[in-house]
Formats: C-alpha cells, structure tokens, sequence
C-alpha cells in the first residue's frame, strides 16, 4: 500500500449520471415497433441479394451492403439456438434471476431473435421450440414480447 | 510497410480496487516508466493516443482527462474507445505515417462503475438494451453456442482457469494468481451458465503504455527493439444473432491478413508464444482455432496435449491473461506488452524459452465482435 494513505484519509465521491434520451427508432424499426404493438407481429425484412431474412426488420443488409424493400412475416415460434441461464441480477433485467436469455430462430427467419425464457429452465434445451407470449398493454418497444415460453 | 517498433513498455500491479491512484496518477506512472524503458523523455514523443471509455469512465472525454498526465500538452492527442490493441494499431498508423514516436496509453477502473450496467450500453438500444443483455451474459450465450456445437464440456473449459490462474504467479502484475483445481472452477457458483465465477475474469483496476517508433528512434533507444511483422484487425456484425457465434470469423480473417504480412505460413510451427485476450475461460480454445491453431472445435484439446501450456510447443497467456486481471481495453495492451517481454527476454518469471516471434490478440465488441492480431519480432 502506499505511504500517503497513512497520512490522508481517502476519500470518495459519489455520483449518478441519469441522462435521459429519447431515440427516435428510424423508419424500419417504427414499423417493426408499431406491427408488435398493435398486430401482436413479428416482422423481417428480405435481402434481394443474398435472400437473408433479417429479424428484428433491418433496413440494409451488411453483408450485400444494398438497401432491404421486402418485408416478411415471421412466425412467434421458433427453435432455441443457444441459451443461457442467468444468476446474477442488475436494475436494467426485464425479470429476476434465474431467467434465461436465448437465441431463437424464428421460423421464417434465418438470423436468430435474442430474447428471454423466465419459465420451465430446468427443461430448456438447444433445438426446444418457443412461442413469443405477448403483453396484454403494449408499448412500442421489444418488451412487448413479455417472454419466450417452451411449448 | 515501413518499419516500426514497440521501444518501450509499462505496466502498473492490476488490483480489484486501486484507492492509491486516480486515472491520472496511474496514467503518469506508465507514461513515465515506458519513457524511462524505452530511454527517451517526453519531448522525443510526439504523438499521443489514449484509450479510454467514457461509459467506463463516467465522464465524456474521458481521454482529456488523462491528457497532462501523458504529456499531451503541446502534442497531438487522440483517443480510441475500444481496446488497447486497436489503440497501438492506431499510434503505429501514426508513426507509419511520419510522427517519430507515439506513446499509447490505456487506463481503466472497473472498482468504480458498474460494469452489467455499463456494458448493457453497447446494445443496440432500440432491439437489444432493453432485455438487460450485457458482456457476461453474451458471452455465455456464446459459450453455451461454441460448447453445443462441439460438444465441450464444462471441465474442459475450465482446464483454461486452472492454466491461466497458475501462470499468473510468474507474473508480478498480475491480480489473481491462484493454484485451482478443475474441480474448484466446477463447483463455483453460477453466474450465467455454462460460465461460472471462475470461467469469469476478476474486476480490475489498472493502466498500462507503449510506446511505439519508427527506425531512426527505434536504433537509439535502450531497450532491444521489438519489431512489427504484421498486424491486423477485421468485424462482423453486430446483432449477435447475425453472427455464427461459435465461429469467430473476424478474428481467422484479421489472422490471415497478419500473417500474410508477417510472413507466418503455419502459426504453431511460426509463432513462439501467444497472449490472447480471455476474460472468459472458453474464449481462449475459440481464439485459438480462429487464429488457425488447430482446427476449428479443437482449442481444449491444445490445453490437454499440453501444447499450450508452459514448457508446450506454444505457450498462452505466460501472464496468466485477462482471467487473472481484466482492466477493460488496458486488457489488451497488456497482451500486446507482455509479448514484447517475451520477445525481449524480459518476461522474468514467466519467460518462455527463446521466444523471438509472439502474436498478440485483443477484441472489441459483445463475443468478440472485432479482433486486433499483432505479430511482434525481435527480427527486423
């Protein structure tokens, strides 16, 4: 240890940065928001290039590096990709641990959909099937989607 | 490429909580011990590159902060977010590009954040930030990825915690040098599985220089120059449901481009030693087969062979890597600079035998999204 801290008592600050933002989500994710919110769906979007199915709907598509126009329906099910079960918790978790985050690849899609699972962890296996189940009062944000639950 | 070298290195003792120092007082330190390694003082330095995180930080500019402290004053001073290997990436731009010397320095306090909260800020806020995701539990996602797809078991990870763990007691720097058994790792506690305490890097605190030039200061200086061979870095998407995240591809691609500069046609026959940058146990298997070490699902089977272990035909992380101390971005740094002692001879108790070429690796990004490879030479 260091000789001045036998002379200085060390102190600390503390502090809180609460910044607000508001962020507007661009044209490709308003619809996306706005399909979740008011249609309980999950929409992609299409590369005319590489036909990659994009889900959440992106705008362009990074490997083509071409703008994306075609829009496509995805399905709320889907296959678990990969999955992990969460023990530790932080104020910004949508649910108290243990709950699990997963990869879902959604039918119709062929990028995987991150998501969470909050039930049945001790049966979740890569290659289970889920269904989104949605919120009752929904907002306009990913959080519309309460959960992924295994069928 | 015209050539550059690393002239200088510092490193301060990483610890879980550093009350002793401020970022400025440890950012003084390095500056002034890599001056006083390389034999120069800070007017022959004319460039200056910090690496720093505001989020980390808490506070915008983070890297002005420290500016004084890394006698910016007078100088040209810029500062890369990221980690500390992209940051030596851009002062060798500098030097490459006509300044004479750069001083690259790296700090990071991990006891004063929070850092779930502060890492869940590199998602997407729209998609992502929302779910709570941050660098613990993306990673796991792609542990549980890279371990389903190989069929790797959780012991077989853990062999990396007890190597590294144990190499970090030759290396006076680092936080946790601990003797663990595979069974210790296996019964601590679950964070996020398959990743638990000891699959997981510690908190730390710490800062970290280089000091970088071309071959005009390069011939003056005290220390034997440590030459760049080849460097490069590459990304991949950023939705980490985009990626095939069991196949790091940025990092085989940033590999290839290194190699082929440096003149490495077959890395573990090439290469003497690697610090790669692990701060969870099953990322070093996963960069070693992107680094093209062994094929693609055999990175613990390099670890049971004893291939990577001291005294193997290539030995990882001597230091005891980012599982035994993981100052973000310093991290890094910190393998690039615990390289260039291996080249040196100077690596003291961790020295691996007649190491002349050694390969760095550091990564930004959720699961190693973009990966920075150095490969450094006493050779010219």
């Amino acid at each position: 240890m260091t000789e001045w801290l036998k002379s200085v008592e060390p102190l600390t600050l503390k502090g809180q940065i609460a910044v607000p933002y508001t962020w507007w989500v661009g044209e490709t994710g308003g619809r996306f928001m706005a399909a979740l919110r008011d249609h309980r769906k999950i929409l992609g979007t299409k590369c005319s290039s590489c036909k990659t199915v994009y889900v959440p709907a992106r705008k362009s598509c990074g490997r083509c590096f071409i703008d994306m126009e075609e829009w496509v329906d995805i399905a709320d099910e889907g296959v678990i990709q990969a999955y992990t079960i969460v023990h530790y918790g932080h104020p910004v978790q949508p649910a108290k641990p243990p709950f699990a985050y997963a990869l879902i690849r959604l039918d119709g899609a062929d990028v995987g959909f991150l998501h969470v699972i909050k039930k049945d962890l001790d049966r979740i296996k890569n290659g289970l099937r889920v269904k989104a189940k949605f919120r009752a009062e929904r907002t306009g944000t990913i959080l519309d989607i309460d959960s992924f639950e295994l069928m | 490429m015209d050539k550059a070298a690393i002239v200088g290195v510092a490193q301060i003792k990483y610890e879980r909580r550093k009350k002793d120092q401020i970022f400025a007082d440890m950012v003084f330190d390095v500056t002034r011990e890599a001056l006083d390694d390389a034999g120069l003082t800070i007017h022959d330095v004319d460039n200056v590159v910090t690496v720093s995180n505001d989020f980390f930080d808490g506070r915008t500019i983070s890297g002005m902060a420290v500016g004084d402290a890394c006698g910016g004053q007078d100088k040209n001073i810029s500062t890369v977010s990221g980690d500390g290997t992209f940051g030596a990436f851009y002062g060798l731009m500098r030097v490459l590009s006509g300044y004479k010397a750069t001083i690259v320095v790296a700090h990071y306090k991990g006891s004063e954040g929070d850092i779930n909260i502060t890492t869940n800020g590199m998602f997407d806020p729209v998609f992502h930030r929302h779910l709570g995701i941050d660098a613990v539990s993306s990673a796991a996602l792609q542990a549980n990825a890279y371990m389903t797809r190989y069929g790797i078991r959780e012991e077989d990870i853990a062999q990396v915690s007890v190597k590294n763990h144990g190499n970090a007691k030759n290396n006076p720097f680092a936080q946790l040098p601990m003797d663990i058994t595979v069974n210790d790792v296996m019964k601590s506690r679950k964070i996020a599985e398959p990743l638990k305490l000891l699959d997981c890097c510690p908190i730390s605190d710490g800062a970290a220089a280089v000091i970088i030039a071309g071959e005009d200061i390069a011939a003056k200086c005290r220390k034997k120059p440590v030459w760049v061979r080849g460097v490069a870095h590459c990304c991949e998407e950023y939705f980490l449901g985009d990626r095939d995240l069991s196949n790091p591809v940025a990092l085989r691609e940033a590999a290839t481009r290194a190699y082929a500069m440096a003149g490495i046609r077959n890395p573990i026959e090439d290469i003497d030693v690697a610090e790669v940058l692990e701060p969870f146990s099953y990322m070093e298997p996963l960069w070693l087969e992107g680094l093209g070490f062994c094929e693609p699902g055999a990175g613990c089977s390099l670890i049971t062979k004893g291939i990577t272990v001291m005294g193997g035909k290539l030995p990882v992380n001597p230091s005891g890597g980012a599982l035994s101390a993981n100052p973000v971005l310093v991290a890094g740094l910190a393998r690039l600079i615990e390289a260039a002692l291996q080249v040196r001879g100077e690596a003291g108790a961790r020295q691996v035998k007649n190491a002349d070429t050694a390969l760095a690796q550091g990564f930004n990004g959720p699961c190693g999204q973009s990966h920075c490879v150095w490969i450094i030479s006493g050779t010219k």
